[in-house]
């Protein structure tokens, strides 16, 4: 890559733009399931941990980036895993003093980012092999796209779970009006559990899937 | 250097984990105060809310100040008043302790209308973890006044509706002694046991585990209080 490259030449621009779609880590590479999993049974968390994890997954790639032609091959692993270990700690922490309420939802799962595949995965797959400028490109792009696929998630499950949608900021909203509830509509509880995550995910990979006849394997 | 050998690796490692050491500790001291203070403000929007006071993390403070402040009380299992400050003692460390020498802290409510009610924090287990809750008890020091729980990791939609309202307004108007000024605690039972009971609630259906938890939280968390509720 020459450096008279400009900052979003359409390479660079599909860094961002394919992992929220053809390369979504989520929906494509199945990756980062047990989070979105347990993280979206309301908006908020779901909205907060996606901040998160963008933050962790652009910060731990362009580190790794600008470190990379300094780490020792043998202990590289290690070298990421304290790198993000350590941002997802920070992540905590500020978490816990300025979004009290939301960190208390999240609880274990902002410290098992750490363990979320996609992040260990762009490391090695990107970090390592490009300068920092493409690998921050990239952190923002695949953070994005799990992210955008937790809010999604999240919006059905909250809607339909519990005729609400939680927004930070706003608190709750009720979404279904109380008439409904007294003509007899009841919140689908099963929404509310981990498996309808996985049903919503699964949902979501057929209609994309179904839109672009690329995906689908042989 | 030779970038793949043994001394190169082990000063890597080193440096790395002195420097990353070094940016944990400074973020977690920077940040320890404000933190600190929101689980402050948390326990009071707790103990606020089991009086019927609502409250928010901007209003708790001076509600707080305003109607419990500092009329709260430590007491042992006999019932006597002893040193300590009871907003400061963690149950969690003194139900490790035996029962005879634990710390009972415990809180006067005054309310708007000039009543005064009792607040009685608790600390259990549910299934995935702890729970914890304030109950509070009228001036007849037997009556429920109300009730709140939270937990930290239940099943949402199965034990962590012990944070709902529907589960915590029952509470209300049960009482902890039967006539004979026995201690009978709450039991949390599959709908609530016979019409008129006056010491038990309705259990969560499918959180049975974190229901029994509640249940014996209350039962533990109260008996310590006994003598001091009977005089």
């Amino acid at each position: 890559m020459s450096s008279k490259e400009p900052l979003f030449s359409a390479k660079n621009r599909k860094l961002i733009t394919n992992p929220l779609n053809v390369q979504n880590p989520i929906t494509i590479q199945v990756l980062g399931i047990c989070s979105a999993l347990a993280v979206t049974a309301k908006l908020e968390p779901a909205i907060v941990m996606s901040i998160s994890v963008i933050f962790v997954v652009v910060f731990s790639n362009v580190i790794i980036s600008l470190l990379r032609n300094t780490i020792p091959a043998r202990i590289r692993i290690i070298v990421q895993l304290v790198i993000v270990a350590a941002l997802v700690i920070v992540v905590d922490q500020i978490l816990k003093a300025y979004a009290y309420e939301v960190s208390k939802q999240l609880s274990v799962f902002v410290g098992l980012i750490i363990t979320n595949c996609i992040i260990m995965g762009r490391l090695e797959a990107f970090a390592l092999g490009n300068k920092p400028w493409q690998s921050a490109l990239d952190g923002v792009g695949n953070g994005a796209g799990y992210g955008i696929i937790l809010i999604i998630v999240a919006f059905f499950r909250e809607l339909f779970g519990s005729g609400t949608l939680t927004l930070p900021g706003l608190g709750t909203l009720h979404i279904v009006p109380q008439v409904f509830y007294d003509w007899g509509y009841a919140n689908n509880g099963f929404m509310i559990l981990p498996p309808m995550a996985l049903i919503t995910v699964g949902i979501i990979i057929w209609v994309q899937r179904s839109r672009n006849k690329d995906l689908v394997e042989s | 250097m030779d970038k793949q050998g043994n001394l190169y690796t082990f000063l890597y490692a080193s440096a790395m984990v002195i420097v990353v050491a070094a940016i944990l500790a400074f973020v977690s001291e920077t940040l320890n105060p404000i933190q600190s203070k929101n689980v402050e403000v948390a326990k009071k929007i707790d103990l606020l809310k089991s009086v019927g006071i609502e409250s928010t993390a901007k209003t708790a403070e001076a509600l707080y100040e305003q109607h419990i402040g500092s009329n709260t009380k430590v007491i042992s299992m006999s019932g006597e008043e002893v040193e300590g400050k009871a907003f400061n003692i963690d149950l969690t460390k003194e139900n490790r302790k035996a029962a005879e020498e634990r710390k009972y802290p415990l809180y006067i409510c005054t309310l708007d209308n000039g009543n005064e009610k009792l607040i009685i924090p608790l600390r259990g287990v549910g299934l995935w973890g702890p729970i914890w809750g304030y109950i509070s008890l009228n001036e007849d020091k037997k009556t429920v006044f109300g009730a709140t729980f939270d937990h930290k990791g239940e099943t949402p939609g199965l034990g962590a509706e012990i944070s709902k309202d529907f589960f915590e307004e029952p509470f209300k108007g049960k009482t902890i002694f039967d006539t004979s000024g026995t201690f009978t605690s709450i039991k949390v039972i599959k709908g609530g046991g016979a019409a008129g009971n006056e010491h038990a609630v309705d259990a969560i259906t499918g959180g049975t585990i974190t229901s029994k938890g509640v249940e014996d939280m209350l039962w533990n968390g109260l008996t310590g209080y006994k003598e001091y509720l009977k005089n």
